[in-house]
């Protein structure tokens, strides 16, 4: 019974925070990515690309309803899906790159969380003022002041959230029209479901949860962590030059004069000259409010700065830091960029390789080859005929084989077939085989099937292509 | 790495769980609060999901829940959905001449994704999946060009309509004619129809015959003889030469295409036993009963048997 001490809390209530105003580079820096990344967002949907009357002429559409994808003067079919899943390794070996390199840098300036969060903070701002009057207005008990301003910020807020949800759908069809559609209500109820739930989100994750989904959330810091090393360059704090802090006036006191300035500007809530932890984004605001101060009281700036661990010894001994692309250029970042370009050479090739026709064959293999009244074997495939020309166009299919087969299509009796624009025909083939024939008798042959694509109006080009099957023979005929 | 005067270092804040590795101790942070809430409204969620939905079980079933949601009355309601969208198509499936349907596109298209799948459900346990029928049990292949009773569009809807030789329809193909079992042993129904009764050594000789008929090797000696008896007791249903008769559903044997096989053992057996195969009557609707499949349905098969690969 003579233990007093308390025991152990288990659960902590979250301790807000209001981070205060801050003027500097990277400030800046972040208002203007903001503004970019946000212009891109907002704008995206609305840029036209002219693609022919039968065509969308939305410049970016994820057509998921005719599952056809639209990126300017790119059109990934669903066969094609390769090129999103290339495109997202190549956005995920970028991260892996960056982070390697410099740190959490997504988190601190591009992750929509962070750049949400701070548009958040911004109207917070404007509406109950800079750190103090909200410290103050938290603290007060609620009256009508309180009542109100939270209101103002909850409905900004919202709003906020609601734009976010809306432009988000625009993605997905023809934006004038669902624009209109959604004023005066006939949109689709998807478009107003992703909308709400969008616009929640938003006003929760940017409004009240903020720090709370990079820490508790969000799985990527915490797989961030195996990509850097001793010379990922992150923000630090100098505390051979800092400590031991204290009033300028002592003598003995480093340049930290401990006014807290880098925690009360800090989004996350964290005292950077604890070291690197956890939770740092590393957005760079400390580095704005500590050169503040530096400039006010005369001492140079990067007492909290962008370093890397190995300066850390270097410069407790005097010399000057690494230069900043050795740091840089390591094994591990040259791997990503190799890794990360070539799947960017790759996807580029593929794009300029692949052709405006299209076609998949399947033998039917239930049954693998039918016998005729004349003895004749008979095998069937499916073509999947894609014609990707603005166009409707007509298709043959001729074969080589190492026996004489004949061709036929189902239900007509020529052996062409018109492929309508920008469709896919599931075509049924019938390839005979003599009886007695090699190809008639063989377990199975190769067989070469020939597409030629014979007549367009306007580009009479002939296209070819071939695609490899087998042939079932009736062995023991 | 950084030096002493940390002030607030955490672990004097929350201490450590005690475990340490390599130096790393691991701080006991608390859990925030929110998660707590959280994991409380999960489970008030849990409670509340179990009174709406069906949940609990009982002996027989389960609780239905204050909402009634059934999945099974959502098929349902999706299937009545998906007829009343089906229904004017369907309409101008039955409405349409037989033949005309293949030439129109949007009738064409619909018959073969409704046939087949039609074909899956009904269909496939004896003529297989791929429709390629079984050999061996008579179960005829719908994908060659040789048929039994006609491969016309309007042929198949026939049998499909009425079916073979089965009890229930009055117009069924061939009620009462079959391939009887010669043999002079044979007893039974089968062997009722036959014209004469064979002894072994006559039924090798027919069979012969047959076996030259067809293109296969045989005894010459045997089957001259076997000539004789075919012209005599089977040319009434397949005909001069045995080229077959589809108003008796009388197969064709001179081609390469068998119902149950054309090697010599096969061939001894159908003579000696005799066939007689079933097909369900599948339009036939008996008083006071629904047909199995309604008239545009049977249509939507045609249409799907006759693309196959044999149809004439």
């Amino acid at each position: 019974m003579s233990d007093t001490q308390d025991p152990p809390q288990l659960y902590a209530a979250r301790e807000p925070i209001f981070p205060r105003r801050v003027k500097g580079t990277f400030r800046t820096l972040k208002w203007w990515l903001m503004g970019f990344m946000l212009g891109i967002y907002y704008i995206t949907p609305w840029l036209r690309w002219d693609r022919g009357p039968l065509m969308p002429d939305q410049a970016v559409l994820l057509d998921l309803s005719s599952r056809r994808f639209f990126f300017f003067m790119i059109e990934i079919w669903p066969n094609e899906f390769y090129f999103v899943a290339g495109l997202l390794i190549m956005a995920g070996l970028g991260l892996f790159l960056f982070t390697s390199a410099a740190g959490r840098v997504w988190c601190g300036y591009a992750c929509p969380q962070t750049v949400w969060t701070d548009l958040f903070i911004l109207v917070e701002r404007w509406v109950e003022g800079d750190r103090n009057a909200r410290i103050r207005l938290h603290r007060q008990p609620w009256n009508w002041e309180k009542l109100i301003k939270n209101g103002i910020k909850w409905w900004l807020w919202l709003l906020i959230g609601l734009a976010t949800g809306g432009a988000w759908v625009f993605y997905f069809t023809d934006a004038p029209t669902l624009f209109w559609g959604l004023l005066n209500g006939t949109a689709s109820p998807v478009a107003y479901i992703t909308m709400a739930v969008l616009t929640f989100t938003t006003f929760f994750f940017g409004g009240f949860a903020r720090e709370q989904i990079c820490i508790y959330a969000c799985p990527w810091p915490r797989i961030q962590a195996a990509m850097m090393d001793e010379d990922t360059i992150t923000i630090g704090y100098r505390s051979w030059r800092g400590e031991p802090r204290g009033k300028q006036s002592v003598q003995t006191s480093g340049d930290c004069i401990d006014c807290m300035a880098c925690v009360n500007v800090c989004p996350m809530g964290i005292d950077i000259r604890d070291g690197q932890q956890l939770a740092c984004i590393t957005c760079g605001l400390c580095i704005d409010a500590c050169n503040g101060i530096m400039d006010k009281i005369g001492k140079p700036h990067g007492l909290v700065g962008y370093l890397a661990l190995t300066d850390e010894p270097l410069e407790k001994a005097g010399k000057a830091d690494k230069p900043i692309w050795k740091h840089i250029l390591r094994p591990r970042t040259i791997v990503y960029t190799v890794l990360w370009a070539g799947i960017g050479i790759g996807l580029v090739a593929a794009l300029f390789l692949r052709a405006n026709l299209d076609a998949s064959i399947t033998p039917v293999r239930n049954p693998p080859y039918v016998t005729l009244s004349n003895g004749d074997i008979r095998n069937t495939y499916d073509m999947r005929l894609r014609n990707k020309h603005g166009e409707d166009r007509w298709f043959t299919v001729s074969a080589t084989a190492g026996g004489d087969v004949t061709l036929a299509l189902e239900g007509t009796d020529a052996l062409r077939v018109l492929v309508k624009a920008n469709e896919t025909l599931v075509q049924r083939l019938f390839v005979t085989a003599k009886a007695g024939t090699v190809a008639a008798t063989a377990h199975h042959l190769p067989l070469r099937l020939w597409i030629n694509d014979v007549a367009g109006t306007e580009a009479p080009k002939a296209e070819r292509i071939y695609k490899d099957t087998i042939f079932n023979g009736k062995e023991d005929n | 790495m950084f030096a002493k005067p940390i002030k607030d270092d955490a672990k004097d804040k929350v201490g450590t769980t005690g475990h340490s590795w390599d130096g790393i101790e691991e701080l006991n942070n608390p859990l925030p609060r929110w998660w707590l809430w959280t994991f409380y409204l999960c489970i008030l969620f849990a409670l509340g999901y179990t009174i709406a939905y069906p949940a609990w079980p009982l002996i027989h079933g389960a609780t239905p829940g204050v909402l009634g949601a059934s999945t099974r009355a959502d098929v349902e309601k999706d299937i009545q959905h998906f007829d009343a969208l089906n229904a004017p198509i369907k309409a101008k499936l039955v409405a349409a001449d037989l033949t005309a349907i293949e030439g129109d596109d949007a009738l064409k298209a619909y018959a073969l994704a409704a046939g087949k799948s039609l074909f899956a459900t009904n269909c496939a346990p004896c003529h297989g999946a791929g429709a390629a029928g079984v050999q061996g049990l008579g179960y005829p292949n719908l994908l060659d060009n040789d048929w039994l009773y006609g491969g016309a569009i309007d042929a198949i809807h026939t049998t499909i309509t009425h079916g073979v030789r089965n009890t229930v329809d009055p117009d069924a193909r061939n009620v009462g004619i079959y391939m009887p079992a010669w043999s002079d042993k044979a007893t039974g129904p089968l062997a009722d129809m036959a014209t004469a009764k064979l002894t072994g050594e006559q039924i090798g000789q027919v069979v012969n015959y047959v076996l030259k008929i067809s293109g296969q090797a045989a005894d010459e000696g045997k089957a001259t003889a076997g000539a004789a008896i075919f012209t005599e007791n089977c040319v009434a249903c397949h005909g001069e030469g045995g080229i077959g008769n589809r108003d008796l559903g009388a197969p064709n044997l001179t081609d390469a295409i068998w119902l149950y096989g054309g090697d010599e053992t096969t061939l001894t057996a159908t003579l000696t036993a005799g066939r007689g195969g079933v097909m369900p009557s599948w339009g036939y609707a008996a008083a006071g009963s629904s047909a199995r499949l309604t008239e545009a349905d049977i249509r939507a098969v045609a249409v799907y048997v006759h693309s196959l690969g044999g149809g004439e």
